[in-house]
């Protein structure tokens, strides 16, 4: 029997009005990377925030670790690590000022965090101000508050918005060894290569609906209408071949003769799904901004 | 209690490198060890300036620091992180404005060596210190909670500030001023901060004060209910 953190069935919430979240329906299991994507507006942190018990629903129903989300109490927030936008830390305080104190909040041993910070490599930044650090650290100290608690789940806004390729791969790689110690991680993003990298199950949102759920890999794979090999030969050439077992005689004859350069299948990306299914893309805006 | 403990210690870890609030806590205990040196006009009342800027130190240095501390806060999205980390708000709110008070109570220290009182009077002064203090601290509550940015909350703070910490030091030129200054709560700690030798409260005074909390406490209340902390 599989475990589900989350549970949201026919979730719906409304902003002066305007429905914001429309019948929402996913769930995401334990210990699993699931990703929310869409484009900024689209329902995304409002999800977040009633998941996390800060908004209530106007109608549907929704579970975290076993429990309604209108009633989560004490027990239920110690297992919830939060990485939200705008970082929340303490500016002026030092990287480490700022892991004691939720050391005390949490109630759990300021002998943690040095293990945290090497892990997080956040250990020489350690007696430096919050205010001095570059946004990718800040995102890493959002994180290592997060780990204070030994959380079950952590729910991250697009973890590496804004942030460069190489830090965002560090990111990637401790949520990756959060995902080994069994930590169920719910992201949102709108950035398709890290959902089709880091996510078992990704929801598509678009204007409050979930439009696709699913694995990545199978999400793309339903809309390869396409169906082809796209082939570059070493001489510059472009050969394009259906992909079935007719294609295997002509790529074993390019094999043999040392020709290949590189084979692709024509599965679309994930963003190539979302514009088929909206007309849009993810870095767009969506209606609803300015009541989100 | 332990969440209202590491409020007030991250509190007094920020003391110092909080420029803005820092300055508030040490700008008047300086100004009356100034001025208390500097100017000495024979026919002066006895310990004028103490008079004058304790009222004026309860009525602004509580008031513009929990606003700002709470405003700060909420823009930040640290307020949110610690709702969310299960700090239940009077937790917050008790731990913020605890350590407020104990910064202003050393400020009132720096009163009473300045003034020069005796063990009686320091008890008293610092007793009707710790009530302005805690009016004023309400207010300032009931500001910072319905302000979603700092900018927000120094434009509602600026003018509240004035009014209460003024109106004192105008009643004493003009009777109509003082007719009205006389409900409000920095009046009377003002009149019995003046008053401190020979104190007599009676409890028309009290009640003014107590209506005042009340009113505060009311505002706040209104304020979280329709914004909340976080």
């Amino acid at each position: 029997m599989i475990d589900y953190t989350i549970i949201v069935k026919d979730m719906s919430h409304e902003f002066s009005k305007k429905r914001v979240l429309n019948r929402v329906t996913f769930q995401v299991e334990q210990g699993e990377i699931f990703g929310l994507l869409g484009p900024s507006g689209a329902g995304k942190t409002t999800l977040i925030k009633i998941l996390t018990g800060q908004l209530h629903q106007n109608s549907g129903y929704s579970q975290l670790l076993g429990t309604d989300t209108n009633c989560l109490g004490a027990k239920e927030y110690k297992q919830i690590g939060m990485m939200i936008d705008n970082f929340g830390l303490y500016e002026r305080l030092s990287v480490y000022s700022n892991l004691a104190f939720y050391a005390d909040i949490y109630h759990v041993s300021k002998s943690k965090i040095s293990d945290i910070l090497k892990s997080i490599g956040l250990y020489d930044a350690k007696n430096i101000a919050v205010l001095k650090l570059s946004k990718g650290m800040k995102n890493r100290l959002s994180l290592a508050r997060a780990f204070m608690n030994d959380v079950k789940i952590l729910f991250l806004d697009e973890p590496t918005s804004g942030l460069d390729p190489v830090t965002t791969r560090e990111i990637h790689d401790i949520l990756i060894e959060q995902k080994k110690k069994g930590i169920t991680i719910f992201l949102t993003t709108h950035n398709m290569f890290e959902a089709e990298s880091l996510c078992d199950h990704v929801a598509l949102l678009n204007q409050g609906n979930i439009i696709e759920f699913g694995k990545p890999a199978d999400i793309c794979r339903k809309y390869n209408h396409l169906n082809r090999l796209q082939i570059m030969l070493k001489n510059g050439a472009n050969v394009e071949l259906e992909n079935s077992s007719k294609a295997a005689i002509s790529i074993k004859e390019y094999l043999e003769q040392d020709m290949i350069e590189t084979i692709h299948s024509t599965e679309p990306t994930l963003e190539s799904v979302f514009i088929e299914l909206t007309g849009r893309g993810l870095n767009e805006y969506g209606k609803y901004d300015c009541y989100i | 209690m332990g969440n209202m403990i590491a409020i007030f210690k991250k509190q007094v870890k920020e003391t110092w490198k909080n420029k803005t609030i820092f300055i508030q806590f040490i700008m008047f205990p300086i100004l009356t060890v100034i001025m208390n040196h500097v100017i000495q006009i024979e026919g002066m009342p006895k310990n004028f300036f103490v008079n004058l800027f304790a009222t004026m130190y309860i009525c602004m240095t509580p008031l513009i620091s929990i606003t700002a501390i709470i405003a700060e806060e909420k823009e930040k999205n640290t307020l949110r992180v610690l709702m969310m980390s299960n700090v239940k708000p009077y937790e917050y709110l008790l731990g913020v404005g605890g350590y407020i008070w104990f910064v202003c109570m050393m400020g009132a220290a720096v009163f009473c060596i300045v003034g020069e009182y005796q063990s009686k009077e320091t008890v008293i002064f610092l007793i009707i210190m710790t009530i302005g203090i805690l009016a004023s601290l309400l207010i300032g509550a009931a500001i910072g909670t319905c302000s979603k940015t700092q900018m927000m909350a120094t434009s509602i703070t600026v003018p509240v500030m004035m009014i209460f910490s003024f109106l004192p030091m105008l009643s004493l030129f003009n009777s109509t001023i003082s007719k009205i200054a006389r409900f409000i709560y920095s009046e009377q700690v003002s009149i019995m901060i003046n008053q401190l030798e020979n104190l007599h409260i009676c409890f028309a005074d009290i009640l003014i004060i107590v209506i005042n909390m009340l009113i505060a406490f009311s505002f706040f209340v209104i304020a979280y209910k329709k914004c909340g902390l976080s």
